[in-house]
């Protein structure tokens, strides 16, 4: 089994067949993993980029620790965003690297579509880490896989996403992904806070944040960005917190084996207490292993694929 | 020289010449319309074709001064002949921006070469800043049909309000780009589902339509004419449709590709489809479409805005707003809008020519020789290598299209065509 795509963009985009494949091979590379098997030879001899434009430090070192277990070899070219505006441009940086030998480029961008765009003007296999506010496949993957090790499969299965839905790229994949999978996806958030005509896509959007938790097989909180406090759409941390955070109140009114999800990093006492983050309940670790697992997979499954082609 | 245009049908809705009659035109003027003519030097045979009145566009891009590696005056005008234009409106918004007699005397001295006439709109305000008046009275002298800070909006209410009363001291009037800036919000494109998928941000209805209503408000309160540029909403059209039927001196005009695609047309990040006002929904092209037909819209114009490859071969975020429009407006319009010769004529000559003041959009005796001859049945799938602007920034490219122009002239002159 190929995945269909040279590149993985997104999910809206992807079939279910292949987010499947994807999590079938991230269980076996978890196996791996826990059996400490850290140099493996699935990557020898493939070269990953990354050029990230955006400053991320936990993808990133997910990225590379995926890598470098699997025996690739892995480089990062350093890039700022005022890079963007002055010299180089995405394109002419994309086929230089690619003109360097890499098999795979992994991309963080703040623009939405640039991944696409790079991926369509080169060969190499473009994986997005994230782009603007429109998708994060990786995040989703690995926030679909540890849903799926821990319930066995995703029909049926209840997910809240809660937080700023609009400028999230994480919520964006997750509904993509959870959707297709035959997952009840609700959304909520403040009115500011929700993209432009979201129901569209079949998911329940609410403003009540005790019927959004109400029966929910797991939560998602997303992450307050400072700058959005800034730019108006939100008057203060505190009063989100007090709405749409997640204490041990809220907890306690969550079904009993609730999962509590979070991209990371965490405010605390924004939209999870430092009690819910540190609850049984409260997977946001295992969230990171499942990431290193997940990633493994997609540089194994893109760069199999590739050697297909040759 | 004589020209003698035989065989087509005249489409004239503004004229007595109707149907199958010849056309004889000398030293750029037509001298009869009928049939027995006599001789000509040039016969273009029309056969199964239509004869229309020279098109006009009220609103292109020409790029010229400043930035002719996306246009000039004489590439721009070649693809205005090729889309059947004789006449075109062309935009201050150049580098530097036409805001007084120099700049706007460079470009009337060098579109004496070009191949269609041009008439510049002159900047409202100076440098396009929305601060000072231009010396509109001047320029309005020196030719200027009408002002306009196309590209941006006259934001400041107070401001418009001015330009407007002074425009009509000089029989000129204000071409509005409508937009409130606050609410586009460095939007990129339609908001509605379609954004949210490409998690872009999007720009609303309201940003346009707000900036409609002052617009429209301020013509009825102090009884000045204005003209609402591109339209492209729902809402738009009805504000305007509103106006009209309260007498309000509002004349609007929208541009081919808002009744001929949406916003589906940005999925996959095509930035050839980025252009303000964005594409929108389905049903707001089917709202400019019916604008179109029952009058309420005046005009079809190009909004032609070409641009360099690199300012689209580029991240949507980063890409040009703007589609390059002179040489499909008549196709799409054919394909997309109406089969019906009268209105085509209306919307792309008669109408144009009324709300500029300017000679056209009959075909008659005495009349200065702008024709355009088309063929309504031929199709063609639009080609990169095929346009002549040196814009080639156009979604459309890849589409069948139907209606072809094949000839137009200009002054009596043959500018495209019969080769």
């Amino acid at each position: 089994m190929l995945l269909k795509s040279k590149d993985v963009l997104g999910l809206y985009d992807m079939p279910a067949q292949d987010i499947n494949l994807i999590l079938e091979s991230a269980a076996t590379m978890k196996q791996l993993l826990l059996q400490n098997a850290k140099k493996m030879p699935h990557l020898q001899g493939k070269s990953i980029v990354s050029l990230f434009y955006e400053n991320s430090t936990r993808t990133r070192l997910s990225f590379e620790l995926a890598a470098k277990y699997l025996g690739g070899t892995f480089s990062n070219l350093g890039v700022s965003s005022s890079s963007v505006n002055k010299g180089e441009t995405l394109l002419d940086t994309g086929r230089t690297i690619e003109a360097m030998g890499a098999d795979i480029v992994v991309i963080r961008h703040q623009l939405s579509g640039a991944p696409k765009f790079l991926a369509e003007r080169v060969s190499a296999g473009v994986i997005n880490a994230g782009d603007g506010t429109h998708e994060h496949p990786t995040q989703a993957l690995l926030d679909i896989f540890t849903m799926k090790e821990r319930f066995g499969g995703l029909a049926g299965l209840k997910v809240t996403i809660i937080g700023d839905i609009s400028h999230s790229r994480v919520a964006r994949s997750n509904l993509w992904g959870l959707s297709k999978l035959g997952a009840e996806v609700t959304l909520c958030g403040m009115e500011t806070m929700m993209p432009p005509a979201i129901e569209k896509s079949g998911a329940r959007v609410t403003h009540d944040p005790e019927e959004a938790l109400k029966g929910a097989d797991v939560v998602m909180a997303l992450r307050i960005q400072k700058e959005r406090l800034e730019g108006g759409l939100l008057p203060s941390a505190r009063e989100y917190h007090n709405f749409f955070g997640i204490n041990e109140n809220a907890l306690m009114k969550c079904k009993k084996g609730v999962l509590i999800m979070h991209p990371g990093p965490v405010n605390r006492g924004v939209e999870l207490s430092s009690a819910v983050v540190d609850s049984k309940s409260s997977v946001i670790n295992e969230q990171v292993t499942n990431g290193v697992a997940v990633r493994m997979a997609l540089l194994y499954l893109l760069t199999r694929r590739k050697s297909n082609e040759n | 020289m004589r020209i003698k245009i035989t065989g087509g049908d005249i489409v004239n809705p503004a004229g007595d010449a109707k149907g199958r009659l010849d056309i004889l035109i000398e030293d750029g003027v037509i001298i009869g319309t009928g049939t027995g003519l006599g001789g000509a030097d040039v016969v273009i045979d029309a056969s199964g074709k239509k004869v229309f009145p020279g098109f006009i566009d009220l609103h292109c891009h020409l790029r010229d001064p400043g930035q002719e590696y996306k246009e000039d005056i004489i590439s721009g005008a070649k693809a205005a002949a090729k889309g059947g234009f004789s006449a075109v409106c062309c935009m201050p918004n150049t580098s530097p921006v036409i805001d007084n007699a120099a700049v706007l005397s460079y470009v009337q001295k060098k579109a004496e070469l070009a191949d269609v006439k041009v008439y510049p709109v002159g900047a409202a305000t100076k440098g396009l800043m929305g601060k000072e008046l231009t010396e509109m009275g001047e320029m309005a002298a020196l030719g200027c049909v009408a002002f306009s800070d196309d590209g941006r909006p006259i934001e400041n209410g107070a401001m418009m309000k001015t330009a407007m009363l002074y425009a009509a001291t000089y029989g000129r009037f204000i071409m509005s780009h409508a937009e409130c800036p606050d609410l586009k919000a460095g939007g990129v494109m339609n908001e509605g589902y379609h954004s949210t998928v490409l998690g872009l941000p999007g720009i609303s209805r309201t940003a346009e339509e707000a900036m409609i209503a002052r617009d429209v408000l301020l013509a009825r309160e102090y009884g000045l004419r204005v003209h609402i540029q591109h339209v492209s909403t729902k809402g738009g059209v009805e504000i305007i449709r509103n106006a009209k039927a309260q007498g309000v001196r509002v004349t609007c005009e929208s541009a081919p590709h808002y009744f001929s695609g949406d916003d589906s047309m940005c999925l996959g990040y095509d930035a050839r489809a980025k252009v303000y006002p964005p594409l929108r929904t389905k049903e707001d092209a089917e709202a400019v479409k019916e604008g179109l037909l029952d009058g309420t819209i005046d005009a079809i114009a190009t909004d032609h805005a070409p641009h360099h490859r690199d300012e689209k071969e580029i991240e949507f975020m980063l890409a040009a707003f703007g589609i390059s429009g002179f040489e499909t407006a008549f196709s799409l319009a054919v394909t997309n809008l109406t089969r019906d010769c009268d209105a085509l004529a209306r919307l792309l000559s008669l109408n144009p020519a009324k709300i500029i003041g300017k000679p056209g959009g009959v075909i008659k005796p005495g009349v200065p020789a702008d024709i355009t001859v088309a063929d309504m049945d031929k199709e063609y799938v639009l080609k990169e290598e095929d346009m002549v602007s040196k814009g080639k920034n156009s979604p459309f490219i890849g589409q069948k299209l139907k209606g072809v122009v094949t000839h137009t002239i200009t002054d009596g002159k043959i500018v495209y065509g019969g080769e």
